[in-house]
């Protein structure tokens, strides 16, 4: 047995210490909004918060979260309200939306490392989330409207 | 010959003797040289050295070295050695930025699959403010960068001996599916360095 916080809940699960966290996420949990795209750290759909970091699930062992924290989508705020969520949905974002919860979970590190990011940053950061839909000017542009949302709050 | 020796005011029994005493000092100075540089190696020689630096060299220069040793502040990829997709950065430590860090991706150890990424619990890029470059530089500098304690991460003969034991250095020669190994097997190399730094840690000639 594995015991595991996933978005801040324990849980115990029967699995291969070398199964990827992808798999236990999906389809032991059945937490479905963290997405297989290649399952070879290519593409950042399966991409999670393992201590605040965003690893990329589909290649990463569950026996590495043991101990920490990990955050999928579904963690990602208690009530929808992430500065994130609040400037995807004013933008409207997704065209399919299949990448779409890897590229929130990668904005959010950006987010809180860098809270004002520049186009350098944003580049530095996403790269690595691809988007088949070609989402990307939109990203950027709800990426700035979010730092600046995250700014209004906390000086509310 | 013999005149002039005697002219100058040296025979040749003065000679014999002061050529016995240099021999002496010589050797004296050899092994104190020797004492304090450490790792097993004899002492100096400059044309075994700059030898096994050759050696030495041609590793270093393998995209298994170069690869996390760019002149630019992105890693490479490849035995071709181009630029790492997906724009990652080296960062102040080394370890990448933001959504990419290096351990987001590289894991503790290699993820069995044809090009998947390698792992090492210590992936990482050299610090931004010792970026210890091997890309683009050629035998004479790279030899004389690694020997520099000011620019090789504060290391001593001693430390860079260790250095080579290092698990990141020996991940070169566990690349992971697809990957080719570097041109000398790891005892060779490790042969090699030993004897480049424990014969003085000479550089090969300039241009
Ligand atoms: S599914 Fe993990 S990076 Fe593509
Ligand atoms: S929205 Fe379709 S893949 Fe990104």
């Amino acid at each position: 047995m594995i015991n595991l916080n996933v978005n801040g809940k324990a849980f115990q699960v029967s699995a291969e210490p070398d199964m990827p966290l992808l798999w236990v996420l999906r389809d032991l949990l059945h937490l479905t909004g963290t997405k297989f795209g290649c399952g070879v750290a290519q593409c950042g759909a399966c991409t999670v918060h393992l201590n605040g970091e965003a690893v990329r699930s589909c290649i990463t062992p569950v026996s590495r979260a043991v101990g920490k924290r990990v955050v999928t989508i579904e963690g990602l705020s208690t009530d929808h309200l992430h500065p994130l969520q609040q400037a995807w949905l004013e933008l409207d974002v997704p065209q399919c939306g299949y990448c779409q919860s890897g590229q929130l979970m990668s904005a959010a590190v950006l987010l809180k490392e860098k809270p004002d990011p520049t186009d350098a940053d944003i580049d530095a950061a996403m790269s690595g989330n691809i988007c088949r839909c070609g989402t990307y000017p939109r990203i950027k542009k709800a990426i700035k409207e979010a730092a600046k949302l995250q700014k209004e709050n906390t000086h509310a | 010959m013999n005149k002039n020796i005697q002219r100058c005011g040296i025979s040749i029994q003065t000679m014999g003797v002061m050529m016995v005493l240099l021999g002496v000092i010589s050797l004296g100075l050899f092994s104190f040289d020797r004492a304090p540089g450490g790792g097993g190696a004899a002492g100096k020689d400059s044309a075994a050295s700059v030898r096994a630096f050759a050696e030495v060299y041609k590793v270093l220069k393998s995209p298994r070295c170069m690869n996390c040793h760019p002149s630019g502040d992105q890693p490479l990829q490849g035995e071709d050695s181009h630029v790492h997709t997906m724009n990652v950065q080296r960062g102040e430590d080394g370890k990448g930025l933001y959504a990419l860090k290096c351990s987001n991706c590289h894991q503790s150890k290699n993820v069995p699959g044809l090009h998947t990424p390698p792992g090492n619990p210590k992936w990482q890029l050299p610090p931004a403010d010792m970026k210890m470059v091997f890309q683009g530089k050629d035998a004479h500098e790279l030899a004389k960068q690694i020997m520099d304690y000011n620019q090789n991460g504060h290391k001593n003969k001693a430390q860079l001996i260790e250095h080579a034991r290092d698990t990141l250095v020996k991940a070169a020669w566990r690349p992971g599916e697809g990957r080719k190994l570097p041109p000398l097997s790891y005892p060779a190399f490790l042969k090699a360095w030993d004897a480049w730094i424990g014969n003085g840690g000479y550089a090969p000639g300039g241009h």
